[in-house]
């Protein structure tokens, strides 16, 4: 039974995610086919192979409108024969899943973390309550959607070649949606996709301040992030805000300073693999939810880490 | 203008998350709800669009009784009248069908709710009610205008924002920072008591996930305190191995 796996690019590079998403299916067993939406180079799709994909399929166009998107994915489903379609959590993966699952009768399931337990049906644990909890989630239907989490299983790398072809479905276009522009983030690494994050709270003062954030992210080749309130007061871009009402991040490494921990900033964050609290506070609830911790001014504290760090590298 | 505004009722962001019955329900006790705070930021935005062009704002919930006290926030913040379908959600797609089925002749122009809820976090109900109305659907939404048939949206990109231009109807799931969350006055509070909040009966929906059993985090090892930067680079270096 084929597995269709929905991937996404940014600036004609194929997401990390998607390549997880892929490496996702590729254990489920089974063949897997990747599709992309829009246009992607052909050398970087074949790529995928790598990571588990036995064939991608390419759909040209203008995939503005969700509705698009969806129909072009439900269309190639059906046409590979797919009851299983894999995705890697993102605003898009929201989008056209939902879709998806109405025309197709399926059954879809958010921020899963698990491969399927298929010892007694089909079920996939995934996470709940803005990762505060799991839930062992039982898909009843036969056509499912998996939208799977960040950094859940390893990215495979080894596992083969595969051929790129384009996918002949006609999708018309509503036109209900125009894209009018597009502006990029500041910052050289992009949040959702940094292996490493710094991020900055209340702590630091005010925007003036950011000057060592943003020191320390570089000699990390990380990317910047926020507290709410730190976005609110407009001392740094929305689109850093990290938080149960922000960005979710899961790097491999997330550097907090001058952040108090509240719970709704930890949401955020609980799912990285090593989390480092610098503040002044011994007492700061962040703390406790740290791996790596240093009581001290951030002002002594940062530029101190950012040599240290320069002169290990 | 008609605006729907569907919303959660879901546990406070400070809530303890716990399970009873062997794990297999949400441990409600001591728990305090509050309208899902993506979903404040869509009713905002609604009241705001009222304020600036004239427009009816409804607030559905999906939920059983205990919901109204949500509602009636709801109601105060600004919203005219309400319906709540009574029944308890059991997945993204029963609510979906529900919010289908009381906006199908209902005549709005744009239906608005959150990007996500903050208990189950699918994120996926915007898109099934956009798919089961054929209307489209756009999310995460971070700035919303009316102008003339269209709206002027920003939706969130990772590495950026989209601007778009999206016909009505249609549905939005919002986040920040579309508008600022509003706290009701007393005014607000005294008319909401005698707002309409139209309870009506689901519709049928057969189950497509069932979440059968709950777990919580496995707690952190402990938290290893560095007295010098040195240290905490030796830590990052040879214990965490990231750099
Ligand atoms: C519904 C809801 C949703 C929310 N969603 C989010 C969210 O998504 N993300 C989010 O971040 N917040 C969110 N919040 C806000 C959250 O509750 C906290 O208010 C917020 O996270 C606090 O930000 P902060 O840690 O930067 O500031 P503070 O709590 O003010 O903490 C500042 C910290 O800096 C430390 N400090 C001060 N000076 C120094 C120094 N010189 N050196 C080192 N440390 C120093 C202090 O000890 C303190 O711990 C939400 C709140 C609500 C009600």
């Amino acid at each position: 039974m084929a597995i269709l796996v929905v991937v996404e690019s940014l600036d004609g590079k194929l997401k990390k995610a998607s390549r997880e998403a892929v490496s996702y299916a590729a254990q489920m067993g089974g063949e897997v086919i990747a599709l992309s939406l829009g246009d992607t180079d052909q050398e970087e799709l074949a790529t995928l192979g790598a990571n588990g994909a036995g064939k991608v399929l390419t759909v040209a166009g203008n995939f503005a409108s969700s509705s698009d998107a969806a129909e072009a994915v439900s269309e190639v489903m059906k046409s590979v024969g797919a009851n299983v379609l894999v995705m890697a959590q993102s605003a898009k993966a929201d989008m056209i899943g939902g879709r998806v699952a109405i025309k197709q009768d399926a059954a879809m399931v958010s921020n899963v973390v698990s491969l399927p337990d298929t010892s007694n049906g089909f079920s996939v644990k995934a996470s709940i309550f803005s990762s505060k909890a799991f839930a062992q989630v039982e898909v009843r239907k036969d056509k499912k959607i998996l939208v799977v989490g960040k950094n859940v299983l390893e990215i495979k790398e080894d596992c083969g070649t595969a051929s790129v072809e384009s996918a002949s479905v006609n999708v018309s276009s509503d036109n209900k949606i125009k894209v009018t522009g597009q502006e990029k983030a500041t910052g050289d690494v992009l949040l959702p996709e940094a292996n490493i994050v710094v991020s900055g709270g209340r702590g630091l003062k005010g925007p003036e301040n950011w000057g060592m954030v943003e020191d320390l992210a570089k000699v990390l080749g990380a990317a910047t992030g926020c507290s709410k309130p730190v976005s609110d007061m407009d001392w740094r871009p929305h689109s850093e805000h990290v938080g149960q009402t922000g960005i979710k991040v899961a790097p491999t490494l997330y550097i907090a300073i001058g952040i108090s921990g509240a719970i709704q900033h930890l949401a955020g964050v609980n799912s990285s693999k090593y989390i480092v609290v610098i503040n002044k506070d011994e007492e700061a609830p962040f703390f406790k939810a740290a791996d790596f911790g240093i009581v001290g001014d951030a002002f002594e504290v940062v530029p101190k880490l950012t040599e240290a760090i320069k002169a290990l590298k | 203008m008609k605006i729907l505004v569907c919303i959660t009722h879901v546990p406070d962001t400070t809530s303890r998350i716990a399970f009873t019955d062997g794990d297999t329900k949400f441990d409600k006790n001591g728990v305090q709800y509050i309208i899902g705070p993506y979903d404040d930021y869509a009713i905002a935005r609604a009241v705001e669009l009222k304020e600036a062009n004239g427009a009816s704002v409804t607030v559905l919930n999906v939920g059983g009784v205990e919901t109204e006290p949500t509602i009636r926030k709801a109601l105060a913040i600004g919203a005219d009248d309400a319906i709540r379908v009574n029944a308890e959600p059991t997945d993204a797609l029963f609510v979906a069908r529900q919010i289908a089925h009381t906006a199908k002749d209902g005549g709005y122009d744009m239906i608005l709710m959150g990007r996500e809820s903050i208990d189950y976090n699918g994120g996926q109900v915007h898109a099934m009610v956009g798919e089961l109305l054929g209307m489209p659907s756009v999310s995460p939404v971070m700035k919303l205008d009316i102008e003339g048939n269209n709206a002027k949206m920003t939706r969130e990109i990772e590495g950026g924002k989209e601007f778009l231009e999206v016909e009505m109807p249609f549905v939005a799931g919002c986040q920040e920072p579309i508008a600022e969350w509003k706290i009701p006055n007393m005014r607000g509070i005294m008319t909401a008591r005698t707002k309409p909040l139209n309870v009506v009966e689901p519709v049928a929906s057969d189950g497509s996930v069932a979440y059968v059993k709950y777990q919580q985090p496995a707690p952190k090892a402990g938290v290893k305190m560095a007295q010098t930067v040195d240290q905490l680079v030796d830590m990052l270096k040879n214990e965490a191995k990231v750099l």
